[in-house]
């Protein structure tokens, strides 16, 4: 199967080149019922591409903040069926493109062909699942992606070796979440030499995919170094961390954007 | 049918490589290297002399005649509660730390749950002088204390897993985030037969010195190289997996996993995983896990806290899918008397993991005549405490 429908994260691509922001939060957190209301404050403050963490007991490839949202959104009553609920009516609200993050156990209990159909439903336009490596991908999951539209992002790090970016480029339609370094998430303060090396080497390599860079952006400054070398950047424990002490959460996430993309965009 | 595992690192529909692209230079390092790395004649004579030498193996095989006497059939013990640091785990860890010297690593990084993995861990780090990192649950460093202290006069760092329910997954959770941000110089000793492949499978052959020893022993005790049954119990399944390993296709031995039933199959507070899970992916690898019915991973519970996990080795879950091996379980009465049992019939106090193998004897009709293996994987000096708290001796 090759279904080649264009959605929202290729429109965003084609229309948009550089300094694309992407803002990660917890579904779920820090209110049961915030969700709907952050991915529209998200829109209506300027980001381009939303990803909705799906919470999960035991998020390994995740530091401390994000840990501690996962766990305070289970807490909270938070599940993937609550969740898709939730979204059911995201695109009477919402336009820009919007992925869906999480680990693989939970979409295996919710079975996948479910769990595809409730993503097309709700209008989910991809998919990050970091425990799902491109082989176990390729064999039982793409098909049931692509029938559903939606596009699967893979993450590549500083180990990644070329041959493997190259055949993440091949299977992938959307874009590559380049991990800015070896960590699990979390903000860091600076973008260090040794990461710009990194962004350089995989711009050089001319991929067919646009790349995206996460982990460690946490600021306006961050985001600059990050979107030189790359189409866009990613924003997650920064911005989880900001929603944790919000009082006014359209207030707060507008001015957070803004801050954010001030001058690049 | 094969019981061990696949080329693409399955046993059957459980196993693979679950795990985020963070990992994968390791793993893959590792799987690339590990067969051809272990099977070599230098690693192989280093392995067998520490294993003689410092683990102090061959264990025993011991013929216990009151406890064959009270059962009615003839039960020896494979006396691992002998090895170097009071249990089996060492086997595995003394392979390791000789595989991360090949592979050019010079830290090593563990998890924890009783603290008998990461004493062994620390261990064999003293031992080829290796920095040590070892992650246990906050609340594990708590009820463990001696353990801890124990890695600690060992030269090794005990830092406590505070994330989520501070057990043993939260260690294992914490070592794997340590091993995403340290990819190049350290190596990460998994304790059982659990993780993404090919932990399981490499943990499976360190560990299968056990049931090799085994059938010499035994054929030189009656005869035959095959008993009629192999005990053992299981949390993630690293004892189980070198008792059984050998005797996988003889299918005439009757193979016995013990799961830890905790305060009984239906009261909430158990680990028996092959009756209350579901397949699942936990730490890497596909497998039996006991989980919500929106895929949360459920915290077990048994009094014996290297029981308490809430997957089991993948190769385990195939095994129980495929009827190879019957799995049993023991609650944490059954597991205490059979403990006092043992001690009072045979002068040797079990650790209380040990304790839920033995506890299958009563379970079980035997013939007089039936040879049974009882894989004594550690000593009880670690769970003074708890038979102390549980007190009816």
């Amino acid at each position: 199967m090759n279904i080649k429908v264009t959605n929202r994260i290729n429109e965003l691509f084609e229309h948009k080149k550089s300094g694309i922001l992407s803002v990660y939060y917890t579904a779920g957190f820090p209110k049961l019922n915030d969700t709907l209301d952050i991915a529209r404050h998200l829109q209506a403050a300027g980001a381009d591409l939303i990803e909705i963490g799906i919470p999960f007991s035991d998020p390994v490839a995740d530091g401390p903040t994000i840990q501690q949202s996962n766990k305070q959104a289970l807490d909270n009553g938070m599940t993937l069926k609550l969740l898709f609920s939730q979204l059911e009516e995201l695109r009477q609200h919402v336009q820009i493109p919007v992925i869906m993050m999480g680990y693989i156990n939970p979409v295996i209990q919710f079975g996948v062909d479910n769990f595809c159909k409730a993503c097309e439903k709700c209008g989910i336009d991809g998919l990050i699942l970091p425990d799902l490596p491109i082989k176990e991908y390729v064999a039982d999951y793409k098909d049931k992606f692509e029938a559903h539209g939606l596009r699967n992002i893979f993450l590549i790090t500083p180990q990644t070796a070329e041959s493997r970016i190259r055949e993440i480029d091949e299977q992938s339609d959307g874009f590559i979440y380049m991990v800015s370094s070896a960590s699990t998430t979390g903000a860091k303060a600076h973008v260090v030499q040794d990461q710009i090396a990194y962004f350089q080497r995989v711009r050089a390599m001319q991929l067919k995919n646009q790349t995206l860079v996460g982990f460690g952006i946490s600021n306006k400054e961050t985001f600059e170094t990050a979107v030189q070398n790359s189409n866009g950047a990613i924003i997650g424990s920064a911005f989880i961390n900001l929603l944790e002490k919000s009082v006014d959460l359209e207030k707060d996430i507008k001015s957070f954007v803004e801050a954010i993309k001030g001058l690049s965009s | 049918m094969s019981y061990l595992v696949d080329k693409n690192g399955y046993y059957g529909q459980f196993g693979g490589a679950f795990i985020p692209e963070m990992l994968h230079p390791n793993v893959e390092e590792l799987k690339e290297n590990y067969l051809q790395i272990i099977e070599a004649r230098e690693f192989q004579e280093e392995f067998a002399q520490l294993l003689r030498d410092y683990v102090g193996r061959p264990t025993p095989l011991y013929f216990a005649h009151r406890l064959s006497e009270h059962h009615n059939a003839k039960i020896y013990l494979k006396r691992e509660d002998l090895c170097h640091t009071g249990a089996h785990k060492v086997n595995n860890t003394i392979g390791q730390i000789i595989l991360a010297k090949k592979l050019g690593k010079n830290k090593v990084i563990a998890e924890t749950g009783a603290g008998q993995h990461g004493v062994a861990t620390a261990t064999v780090c003293a031992l080829m002088g290796m920095e040590c990192v070892v992650y246990m649950g906050k609340i594990d460093m708590e009820r463990q204390r001696p353990n801890v202290e124990r890695m600690r006069i060992l030269g090794a760092t005990v830092v406590p897993a505070t994330s989520g329910s501070q057990t043993l997954k939260d260690a294992t959770n914490e070592a794997m985030r340590h091993w995403i941000s340290n990819p190049l110089d350290t190596h990460y000793i998994i304790g059982s037969v659990v993780g993404p492949h090919p932990y399981p499978d490499m943990v499976a052959r360190f560990q299968s010195v056990i049931s090799e020893e085994m059938k010499l022993q035994l054929k030189a005790a009656t005869g035959n190289e095959e008993p009629n049954y192999v005990i053992a119990c299981v949390g993630g399944g690293s004892n189980a997996a070198g008792a059984f390993y050998h005797y996988l296709d003889a299918e005439e031995v009757k193979l016995v996993a013990v799961e830890a039933a905790g305060k009984g199959i239906n009261s909430g507070e158990s680990a028996a995983t092959c009756v209350l899970g579901k397949a699942g992916v936990l730490h890497g690898s596909k497998t039996l896990l006991m989980q919500t019915e929106d895929g949360q991973v459920i915290e077990p519970y048994s009094i014996s806290a290297g029981l308490d996990y809430p997957g089991i080795g993948p190769m385990h879950a195939h095994l129980f899918e495929t009827g190879r091996v019957k799995f049993e379980n023991a609650t944490d009465e059954e597991a205490m008397l059979a403990g006092i049992e043992l001690s009072r019939l045979e002068g040797i106090i079990p650790a209380i993991e040990s304790a839920h193998a033995l506890a299958a004897l009563s379970k079980i009709s035997f013939k007089p005549d039936d040879v049974v293996v009882v894989n004594l994987s550690g000593r009880g000096d670690k769970d003074l405490e708890t038979y102390i708290r549980w007190g009816k001796y």
